[in-house]
């Protein structure tokens, strides 16, 4: 622990291995035992402890190297330890309680094996790398930029997109070539990558759309504004450089790239977290500001109200300005532009069994009853067993039909109206106009459900029952029963 | 009717001849003539007309007078009535409302011929399928107001839809023990607007949104039991209780009701009466929850066997519901008296039950302190009920009139000497099973409380000194005591001659009793109604020759008098014409013959134990003719084979429930029970061992106390 803490930043490329050497060093077996805390910090890896330099999980060749010599000599140091242990045992030379001190380290280093082997591993994920992504403070900045280290998925966004930058560094593919062999294992599925990280996104956004409300609404000018363009917005990357704001579908590209800013970002350990309590009073607070003119969240409107991390800027920017090109494929209706949307929805999709005679679908019961609650003549309206479009023919006595119709015919509509009542489907509303959505929108569609009750109202007594079919009512049968009456 | 004794089967038997053979369906002059004829000594009396003018020349007010006595008198002469002339005819069918039909096959002839019925009562119709039902809406405008489903199964919601749809105007529907009912059926339900009256109780499947379909579409509700809804919700409950503001009853027995939905219903306007009980979501909390006031209109409330509500909850609903005239407590918490006496919130607490219930220390003392305006007290099988606090409490229930005392075995004289002596209005006094209470004390209940209406001595010490006594109250109508052993026909004979208005009496193992004592009863009691005789085994053919008297007669129970004869049956037949229940189980003597009398005469029986007696096929198939039989148990019937047994099951389509030997089970064809099955009989195979051997009642009682004692 001591060896680590008097590390000096500019010596990080190599630490990772240090604690290694420490241990190695050390004759006595038992002393090392005794000294767990160097293993300590792979527990919590983000510790935040500036003094600790951290052998990183990420997927880093090199660090996985030295990690995994690491475990090796751990096991070898646990195994020499035991083997004492098994040697004394014959001569009883230990005390009961020296034995039982033993006992508890060894179990100790296993349980410290365990945990690194675990991490190790899990860098290897990328949603590790996401969660790691997200425990990061949303903006980076100079003195941050200090510190970061090896880690290069946890490079905060920074947005100070310029067009010079672009020129200044090696074009992303470039690096692509050189590190083909290490990135391929591990972030080549850039799909699955995109939807984990757009999960995450969606997240965040709702952060974004809380930003005015929960008390973090910065007064103009304590923070700095930035402003990517719609191209920068869209492109599909994933890593973003905490100097320039650039964009990269990949994290070793991104790393590459780092590189260009100049020497401090070539070690490994300078890439780790930086301590955020101590850097975080003198970073200039980051807000972000929707290209989009005349929306809420552009500089220009008066109301502005800045969006809090680069992610919240590309999922309001797609939601808000977007086409929605996602179509969820089970109900060929919704649509949606953030792919992360879609997925949460089609998770539930089909699922809105909730439905009122109204022709409104719930995912949640109650959100049902406090809607049948709220409107006069509107009643839960059943499932039909038939397939739908069955039911619509026959003129079954079972009433099912109308609110299938009606849903149908109130089509966009319904999820205006649905939205409001699952997080998973309020992607539209809550980043950009939360008030104009409640307002306007919802009123519009209490209306519409107006519209649509006379219908159903008016539709009721015009259905035919074709229920007297196969009576027994012929005019000799009914006066032969007349001698069964019951009188009484 | 009864007053043409000789031959009173060719007279039933004409009526049914009618319908059946064309020259009567014409109605000869002559023929009509003869049933007015018959019907003459009824007639006179409120018909100025004799019998030489017809029937026809009235106006229909007038007849529907006479129709309307007619079956006040006796509902049975409605249909000799119609059959006397073609306006008797066309009179009984505009004037009749209520139709209780045997068989809902039958539905659309009945509403066609009785068009201005409002009611439909389907009881009698073990299986009603959707296509009956559908038969109301083929009929010509329904003004059916009233259907009762509540026997039947075999529908779903089509034919509730057709119904529905065809009877807009319907307020009373009840669909309880509808198993198979759910949120479709109960869908249906909610299209009629203007239902004021709904049961659902045992609607198993329903849930929330079937509730929701109704509480939506029935805004008019005043009446709704939901018991034994076990999907139902918080979520539904509070839609009902936001939708229905003029419920008045409500019954959510058995339903999860909670402390999220209970707010919402205890504040339902007009409700008058809830019933709560075994909800287990019903605890302090929920109880605790309202605030003081919350509902003024409440008058009763039943939160007996709520186990989660203790002494707490109790304490803070009373503050809820200042207004309370009824309290059911029973099998729901200990009694103290800090609890008691929060009851001084609601002083117009009349009807307290307290059934099952521990009393704590003064907890019994403190309802005398508290509640001085009861008029309704229940203690039966309380535990801790002792002479001390139950003396006290009398003495200041002054105006008690009902006390159930039912099983609480620490009283004795004292207690009985402070009842009588305090409550003397009592109308009511159940006190089963006292057994320390001295014949001595018992004579004091009669001495002191002459308007008892209803007494229960069952069990009891009583002897024919506190039967003399009893007889003061002369409007006693129900007297209950079985296992008395000591009473004889002296005490009986008191009993019969100054107690006019008796209709229901128990002497259930009176050993002591024998054919003299229920002659003179039967005698007295002209208006006897039910009476139980079981094990009385001195009685013979003597007594049911007198009971043959009571025409009102609707239920004899006489299991185990090995000395009746089918020549009693013949005679209780054919004078009680009423007859509905009758069980003869160990009756070994009685046989076809008696069988051939029931099915002749006892057109109203439902429900019939012939176990243990010698009736064969024969008897079997010729009761089988009696449409309405609901009823049978036939167990350890020796002349009983397979085959009569499938063929009296298969002519019998009203059945809904027979109990029959296991035995029997492998010996009938499978297909032929799945068909009696399928039109809605519910079978029972009981495997009892055959006892023919009775023992004495001293015997039967002394072992009964020895498990009480054990």
């Amino acid at each position: 622990m001591d060896s680590n803490q008097n590390n000096s930043r500019g010596q990080s490329a190599n630490l990772s291995s240090n604690p290694l050497y420490y241990q190695f060093g050390s004759d006595n077996p038992l002393l090392s035992m005794g000294m767990q805390q160097p293993f300590h910090p792979f527990t919590s890896p983000f510790g935040a402890s500036s003094s600790t330099n951290i052998p990183q999980m990420d997927w880093n060749p090199g660090t996985m190297l030295d990690n995994l010599s690491f475990i090796e000599e751990k096991i070898r140091q646990v195994k020499d330890v035991i083997r004492t242990m098994v040697d004394n045992g014959g001569q009883l030379t230990y005390r009961p309680g020296e034995l039982g001190q033993q006992q508890q380290a060894v179990n100790a280093d296993l349980t410290c094996l365990i945990v690194q082997l675990i991490s190790t591993a899990g860098s290897l994920l990328p949603s590790l790398k996401n969660s790691s992504f997200l425990s990061h403070p949303p903006a980076g900045h100079m003195e941050m930029a200090n510190h970061v280290g090896s880690s290069s998925s946890m490079v905060p966004n920074t947005a100070a997109h310029s067009e010079d930058n672009n020129e200044d560094l090696c074009s992303p593919e470039d690096y692509e070539e050189l590190f083909k062999g290490f990135t391929d294992g591990a972030v080549e599925d850039t799909e699955i990558e995109n939807v984990l990280v757009e999960e995450q996104d969606t997240k965040d956004g709702d952060e974004g759309g809380d930003a005015g409300m929960d008390g973090d609404n910065l007064p103009p000018g304590s923070y700095e504004l930035l402003q990517l363009e719609r191209d920068e917005i869209l492109a599909p990357h994933t890593h973003f450089c905490s100097i320039c704001g650039k964009g990269f579908k990949r994290d070793a590209n991104l790393r590459m790239h780092m590189r260009g800013h100049g020497d401090e970002y070539k070690s490994p350990a300078a890439l780790a977290k930086p301590p955020r309590d101590a850097s975080a009073e003198h970073a200039p607070v980051k807000r972000y500001s929707c290209p989009f003119i005349g929306c809420k969240r552009n500089k220009l409107h008066k109301n502005f109200q800045p969006l809090k991390t680069i992610l919240c800027v590309k999922n309001h920017y797609k939601r808000s300005h977007c086409e929605k090109s996602h179509t969820c494929s089970r109900c060929h209706t919704k649509k949606f532009s953030v792919m992360a949307d879609l997925k949460t929805h089609e998770k539930h999709c089909g699922r809105d069994k909730w439905l009122c005679s109204c022709g409104t679908s719930f995912s949640r019961k109650d959100k049902l009853f406090a809607h049948v609650a709220l409107f006069q003549g509107h009643t839960p309206a059943l499932p039909s067993d038939e397939p739908k479009d069955s039911s619509d023919q026959v003129g079954l006595p079972g009433s099912h039909q109308e609110p299938a119709k009606l849903a149908s015919s109130v089509g966009s509509f319904m999820w205006g109206n649905s939205s409001g009542d699952d997080s998973a489907l309020d992607v539209k509303g809550l980043d950009s106009c939360s008030d104009d959505f409640l307002s306007t929108a919802n009123f519009g569609s209490f209306n519409f459900s107006f519209g649509q009750l006379d219908e159903f109202v008016y539709a009721v007594p015009s259905r035919s029952i074709e229920a007297g079919s196969g009576m027994p009512a012929t005019a000799s049968e009914h006066e032969a029963s007349l001698t069964d009456w019951s009188i009484c | 009717m009864k007053r043409s004794p000789p031959l009173p089967a060719q007279h039933v038997r004409g009526g049914n001849i009618v319908i059946s053979t064309p020259p009567l369906l014409g109605r000869s002059h002559q023929e009509s003539m003869a049933m007015t004829s018959h019907r003459q000594p009824k007639r006179r009396r409120f018909s100025p007309a004799p019998a030489s003018p017809p029937l026809d020349l009235l106006a229909d007010e007038l007849l529907f007078l006479v129709l309307d006595r007619v079956a006040a008198a006796d509902p049975r002469a409605l249909k000799s009535f119609a059959l006397a002339s073609r306006a008797c005819h066309a009179a009984e069918s505009r004037h009749r409302r209520v139709l209780r039909p045997l068989r809902a096959e039958l539905l659309p002839a009945a509403l066609a011929r009785y068009p201005s019925a409002t009611s439909l009562d389907l009881s009698l119709c073990a299986r009603v399928t959707d296509a009956a039902l559908s038969a109301v809406s083929a009929a010509s405008p329904s003004n059916l107001r009233a259907v009762d489903l509540s026997r039947s199964s075999g529908f779903g919601a089509a034919g509730l839809a057709a119904l529905s749809k065809a009877s807009p105007d319907l307020v009373d529907l009840d669909l309880s023990n509808g198993v198979d009912l759910g949120d479709v059926a109960a869908a249906e339900v909610g299209r009629v607007r203007r239902l004021q009256r709904l049961s659902l109780s045992r609607c198993k499947p329903l849930t929330d949104m079937g509730l929701g379909c109704v509480a939506v579409g029935c805004p008019d509700l005043r009446e709704l039991s939901l018991k034994w809804c076990l999907g139902l919700t918080d979520l539904g409950l509070k839609l009902l209780a936001h939708k229905c503001k003029k419920l008045r009853t409500l019954d959510l027995s058995y339903v999860m009701i909670s402390k999220n939905s209970f707010p919402a219903i205890m504040k339902l306007p007009n409700l008058e009466v809830l019933t709560l009980v075994g909800c287990t979501g019903i605890d302090d909390d929920a109880l605790g929850s309202l605030e003081k006031d919350c509902n003024k209109t409440l008058q009763v409330l039943d939160i007996s066997h709520c186990q989660n509500a203790t002494e707490a909850g109790v304490s803070s609903i009373v503050k809820s519901i200042p207004n309370l005239s009824e309290l059911n407590l029973s099998y729901c918490c200990p009694i103290t008296p800090s609890m008691v006496s929060s009851f001084h919130r609601i002083p117009n607490l009349q009807i307290l039950k307290l059934e099952g219930c521990k009393f704590m220390a003064d907890g019994l003392k403190s309802i005398g302190r508290s509640c001085g305006s009861v008029r309704e007290l229940s203690l039966s099988k309380c535990s801790g009920v002792t002479d001390a606090e139950l003396s006290f409490v009398v003495s200041r229930l002054n105006n008690l009139l009902k006390l159930d005392i039912t099983c609480c075995r620490n009283i004795t004289d004292v207690s009985i000497a402070s009842i009588t002596s305090s409550c003397t209005s009592l109308t009511s006094l159940r006190m089963e099973s006292c057994a320390h209470v001295s014949s001595e004390g018992l004579r004091l209940i009669g001495k002191h409380c002459c308007h008892l209406e209803e007494l229960d001595l069952t069990d009891n010490d009583l002897d024919d000194e506190g039967l003399k006594a009893i007889a003061r109250c002369s409007k006693l109508s129900s007297l209950k005591v079985g296992i008395c052993l000591k009473i004889s026909d002296e005490g009986l004979t008191h009993i019969g001659k100054a107690c006019p208005e008796l209709r229901d009496i128990d002497l259930y193992r009176c050993g002591g009793i024998s054919d003299d004592g229920v002659t003179q009863l039967a005698q007295g009691c002209t208006k006897l109604e039910s009476i139980n005789l079981s094990y009385c085994t001195d009685i013979t053919d003597r007594s049911l020759m007198a009971l043959s008297k009571c025409a009102k007669l609707n239920t004899l129970e006489i299991r185990g008098c090995p000395r009746v004869s089918s020549c009693g049956i013949a005679e209780v037949a054919m004078g009680c014409r009423l007859l509905s229940k009758l069980d003869i189980k160990k009756c070994f003597e009685i046989n076809d013959v008696g069988m051939l009398y029931i099915s002749q005469f006892s057109h109203s029986l439902r429900q019939i134990n012939l176990s243990y007696c010698s009736v064969t096929d024969i008897g079997l198939l010729s009761l089988s003719s009696i449409c309405g039989l609901q009823n049978m148990t036939i167990i350890h019937l020796a002349g009983i084979t397979p085959n009569g047994l499938i063929a009296a099951l298969m002519v019998c389509g009203g059945l809904t429930k027979v109990k029959l030997n296991a035995a029997f089970k492998s010996m009938m064809p499978p297909h032929m029970l799945r068909n009696v099955e399928a039109r809605g009989c519910v079978f029972q195979w009981i495997n009892k061992p055959y006892k023919v051997e009775l023992e004495p009642c001293d015997v039967w009682k002394q072992q009964s106390r020895d498990v009480l004692v054990r």
